[in-house]
């Protein structure tokens, strides 16, 4: 079943950035790419726990600030050499206002 | 009317004295040359390469036939000079055609050395001595398997290492007990044996062949103790032997070679001799090195002017086998009258040997690590005593003087030291070349002096002496881009934003064809910092182009917290900053405060919500950020002075703060550290730092260029200066420069390894114009930036970037 919450507005997050939503205890991060694609995650880098909200966002990547994984925006999954995956939730954007299902 | 010169031989030596002549008397002789080749001149050296498939044979021409039309040559390609007519003035070759000369110079080269057992004309042996027998060695390893090579020599295993990277089977035949026994000890042999092992190749030491085993062609290879060999080919690589066959034969006199005396004149005077063909002062030689010391002497003597005189070579020898690294010349063995100072690395393959007589070096073997190959062979030649250096010899040239570490080896050479030893290239030539023609790029420095474009082995010193000379002008060939979305360097991209007044990294990505959409972590970063830093006033900063600690303006920890360290203005502080920062730690429930080695304080493990609120209590007291987070000004380390100290002689903690001050919020290619000490005791090390202030009782002396991290470097002393308003603006030119010029991530120590230190003085000291028009652009950067507006008030206070500190959303 799904579960969508409003989370925010898409301008509330810079391009290229992400913001944090916290539910409970967990961090979920949530990204917005140049072309205003929106992405969640959990702000847990596979390899060490970096948090992705903190990284550099690219293409559909975002490249964690502790040791420079690429994860897979979409996916989760780290690119290779590197292997690891960390949670992801579906996302939608209706008339600028972002969704995700928890 | 001009004379006429014919010239025998179309090799390397022959050739090489004719481009020596058409430098010195471009209009003294009309020019004939018999090449018994069909080709025109090329690089014989380099045939190991082509045997390996890692060149091509239009790669290794030295002078193709266009060269000889342009200089007006006459070339017989594929005519061999049977008779010369010495009453006559007249060489008669094969064909018939003939040829009158005024002066004749014969460079007839050598011809492999056959052992005369039975078999040794059966076809499938082949010897390894120009492009016919590497074609035949090429055509029978596309469908024949297995290949001896008699002879583990340098040739001998040249050729065997071409074949096995022809896919064939390769085993060396060789008399002696260990491999290249005339350039290795037998330590060193044992080592090359073993990566050559590793690497395929099979050997049989000690074996003498008897007999070439076959009926039509070759099948196998006999030994003097009765064993077999089964082969398809056998290459011949047992030695060479001078081509006097001509000489013999028209009555000049010869022992081992054609014998020439200092002017490399035969015993007829008309008659000049070179290369590999002759014997001087008992001598033959097998190397090009001393064959272009002769063509030099030669062509001098060929032009008349009568200056020069060859007296004969000390020779080195490298191995041309990919990933094999070694270095051997002179007396390599020793005898009961000389010592050996021997390295031996079995795990890391190192094997370092040199042996002194007299305190000095006649010898050396170096197997695995040969950079310093150049400067023993240096100190060898010119006899120089080494007594005073003789602890930290084996440690190479890079470890003498007191800068300790990080040294480049070819700015520590001196102008004669010999960089190409092939052709005789000094350093002093190469940088002369290049300074005074304005070269830029390896294939220039080659063309202008020949350095590197024999063997190539010192190809690497060669880049080495254009980065050293050319400083930041320079380009490696190769010089990485950026990252894998460009195929611009750092250089490329910083210039083209200069030259196209590029002011967004949008337009940076568009203008250079990027080939990602939004770059990658790497690019952007640097991109972000090469525009601010051109473009101060006008490029937009993005704060999505930041690494996480200059975009939260706080260093990002392992756990995801966060650390705070405010700024003590050269290292000091009051009590009320210290009741402040202690207020602060009680208040967040921080666990760590610990005294940093920047000379002030770091609180650790704050959340990053809390990180506007702690700013914002700091403030208020009066402390700003100390961007220990940020490819910045860090720190300025200081000491008391003479405010307190017995010693002191300036007033270095003043001092430190006002170079804090000017320079506190400026952005760099890497993080920045200064320092001042009060006297030379220079407590607060500034001899390690970006930028160091020694006070002295005349005033100032200023160091650059240090760092105490991941490779430690000793500053060197850019000047003396006498007052504060001096330090300020050396300091403000130095940083400026540092920023304008280092690429990214670069910080001032390897940037001045690279672009030189001279080069960095000119611009500082010497130029006294320049150096203020440089502090006048930090100043305006400074200003234009509003750098020294405090970052952590501007988020605490003013509400900056507050989407940066708070969640989205809470919710669950
Ligand atoms: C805090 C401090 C350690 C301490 O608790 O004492 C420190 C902490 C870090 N240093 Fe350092 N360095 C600190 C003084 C030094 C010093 C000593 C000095 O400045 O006198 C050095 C050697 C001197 C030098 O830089 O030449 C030093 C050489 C490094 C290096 C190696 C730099 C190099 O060029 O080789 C790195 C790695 C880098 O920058 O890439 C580094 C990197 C780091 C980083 C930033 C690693 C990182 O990216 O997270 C650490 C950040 C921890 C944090 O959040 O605070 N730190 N670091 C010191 C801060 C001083 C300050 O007040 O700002
Ligand atoms: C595979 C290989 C690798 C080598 N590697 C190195 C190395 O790494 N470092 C190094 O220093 N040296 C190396 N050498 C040695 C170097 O190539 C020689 O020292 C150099 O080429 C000798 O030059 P030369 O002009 O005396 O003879 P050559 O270059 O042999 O030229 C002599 C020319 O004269 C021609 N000729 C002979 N007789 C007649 C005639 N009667 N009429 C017309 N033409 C005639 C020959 O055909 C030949 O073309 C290597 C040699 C070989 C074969
Ligand atoms: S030396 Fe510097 S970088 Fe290394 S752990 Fe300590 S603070 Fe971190
Ligand atoms: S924690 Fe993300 S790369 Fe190490």
């Amino acid at each position: 079943m799904s579960n969508w919450v409003e989370v925010g507005k898409l301008e509330d997050i810079p391009a290229l950035g992400a913001r944090i939503v916290k539910n409970g205890e967990t961090d979920i991060a949530v990204f917005r790419n140049a072309n205003d694609e929106v992405f969640a995650l959990n702000d847990s880098c596979p390899h060490k726990q970096g948090k992705l909200s903190q990284g550099i966002v690219h293409g559909q990547t975002v490249t964690c600030p502790l040791h420079n994984w690429k994860i897979d925006l979409a996916s989760g999954e780290a690119q290779a050499p590197d292997e690891g995956c960390t949670g992801h939730y579906e996302t939608k954007v209706e008339n600028g206002v972002i969704f995700i299902d928890v | 009317m001009k004379q006429k010169l014919v010239v025998i031989g179309n090799g390397m030596a022959g050739m090489r004295t004719v481009e020596e002549l058409l430098k010195i008397a471009p209009e003294k002789f009309d020019i004939t040359v018999f090449g018994a080749e069909p080709y025109g001149n090329y690089n014989r050296i380099l045939l190991s390469p082509v045997l390996a498939g890692e060149k091509g044979i239009d790669d290794i021409m030295l002078n193709d036939l266009q060269w000889y039309a342009d200089n007006n040559i006459t070339l017989h390609k594929g005519v061999k000079v049977t008779d010369v007519d010495r009453s006559a003035c007249k060489v008669i070759g094969d064909d018939g055609t003939e040829a009158e000369y005024d002066r004749l110079l014969i460079a007839t080269g050598s011809e492999p050395f056959i052992i005369p057992v039975p078999g040794k004309d059966l076809p499938g042996v082949i010897s390894f001595r120009d492009i016919h027998d590497v074609d035949m060695m090429l055509e029978a390893a596309k469908n024949k398997k297995k290949a001896v090579v008699i002879g583990g020599g340098l040739l001998g295993l040249e050729a065997a290492n071409g074949l096995m990277k022809q896919g064939m089977d390769v085993t060396v035949i060789h008399l002696m007990d260990w491999l290249m026994e005339r350039q290795m000890d037998p330590v060193s042999g044992e080592m090359l044996k073993k990566s050559l092992e590793e690497q395929g190749m099979k050997f049989k030491l000690k074996a003498s062949t008897s007999e070439i085993l076959g009926k039509d062609e070759v099948e196998g290879i006999k030994f003097a103790d009765g064993s077999e060999l089964d082969a398809d080919i056998v290459v011949m690589a047992v030695g060479i032997r001078p081509n006097i066959e001509l000489g013999k034969k028209i009555g000049l006199h010869c022992e081992r070679g054609i014998v020439v005396d200092d002017t490399l004149q035969t015993y007829d005077p008309k008659i000049y001799a070179i290369g590999e063909c002759v014997q001087h002062r008992g001598e033959t030689y097998g190397l090009v090195a001393p064959l272009f010391e002769m063509a030099k002497v030669c062509a001098n003597h060929l032009a008349e002017f009568g200056i020069g005189k060859y007296e004969g070579s000390v020779t080195s020898t490298k191995l041309k086998v990919t990933g094999i690294d070694l270095f051997s010349a002179g007396d390599f063995m020793g005898d009961d009258t000389t010592e050996d100072i021997v390295v031996r690395d079995a795990s890391r393959g190192i094997y370092k040997k040199i042996v002194i007589r007299d305190d000095r070096i006649i010898g050396a073997v170096l197997y695995g690590d040969t950079i310093d190959g150049a400067w023993y062979f240096q100190l060898m030649r010119e006899a120089t005593n080494v007594s005073d250096i003789r602890d930290a010899l084996m440690f190479g040239q890079g470890h003498l003087g007191d800068s300790g570490h990080g040294g480049n080896v070819v700015a520590d050479m001196t102008d004669d030291t010999e960089i190409c030893g092939c052709n005789g290239v000094t350093k002093g030539e190469v940088v002369e070349a290049i300074s005074k023609n304005g070269l830029f790029t390896l294939e220039e420095v080659r063309a202008h002096t020949k350095a590197s474009s024999s063997c190539g082995s010192c190809t690497g010193l060669v880049e080495q002496l254009l980065e050293f000379t050319l400083g930041s002008d320079y380009e490696a060939p190769e010089a990485a881009p950026l990252c894998g979305c460009t195929n611009h360097t750092h250089d490329q991209v910083r210039e083209e934003i200069r030259k196209q007044k590029l002011t967004s990294i949008d337009s940076v990505f568009k203008t250079l064809n990027w080939k990602t959409d939004n770059g990658c972590a790497a690019c952007r970063m640097a991109v972000n910092y090469y525009l601010i830093s051109t473009w101060p006033k006008e490029a937009q900063d993005d704060p999505q182009s930041r690494f996480i600690n200059e975009r939260a303006h706080a260093n990002i920890q392992k756990d995801g917290t966060y650390s705070v360290i405010p700024r003590m203005w050269g290292g000091m502080t009051t009590p009320k900053e210290l009741r402040a920062i202690a207020n602060a730690a009680e208040k967040y429930d921080l666990e760590t405060v610990h005294v940093t080695g920047g000379q002030r304080i770091g609180l650790y493990g704050i959340s990053k919500e809390q990180l506007p609120l702690i700013w914002k209590d700091l403030n208020e007291e009066g402390l700003v950020s100390g961007h220990a987070y940020g490819k910045a000004l860090r720190t300025v380390k200081t000491c008391v002075g003479k405010e307190w100290c017995r010693f002191g002689t300036q007033d270095s903690t003043g001092l430190g703060i006002k170079l804090e001050q000017m320079s506190w919020g400026s952005w760099m290619p890497h993080k920045f550290k200064m320092a001042a000490s009060g006297c030379p005791r220079n407590c607060a090390e500034a001899t390690i730092k970006d930028f160091g202030v020694v006070c002295v009782d005349s005033g100032y002396e200023l160091h650059i260029g240090g760092n105490g991290g991941i490779k430690v470097r000793a500053t060197d002393l850019l000047c003396n200066v006498e007052t504060e308003e001096e330090v300020l603006e050396y300091a403000a030119a130095f940083v400026q420069l540092y920023r304008e010029e280092a690429r990214y991530l670069e910080r001032t120590a390897p940037w001045i390894e690279r672009v030189g230190f001279s080069y960095v003085k000119e611009n500082i000291v010497d130029n006294a114009e320049k150096r203020k028009e440089l502090a006048e652009r930090f100043k305006y950067s400074q200003e234009v930036t509003r750098s020294q507006v405090d970052p952590w008030t501007e988020r605490s206070i003013n509400g900056v970037e507050a989407y940066e500190f708070t969640p989205l959303k809470v919710i669950g």
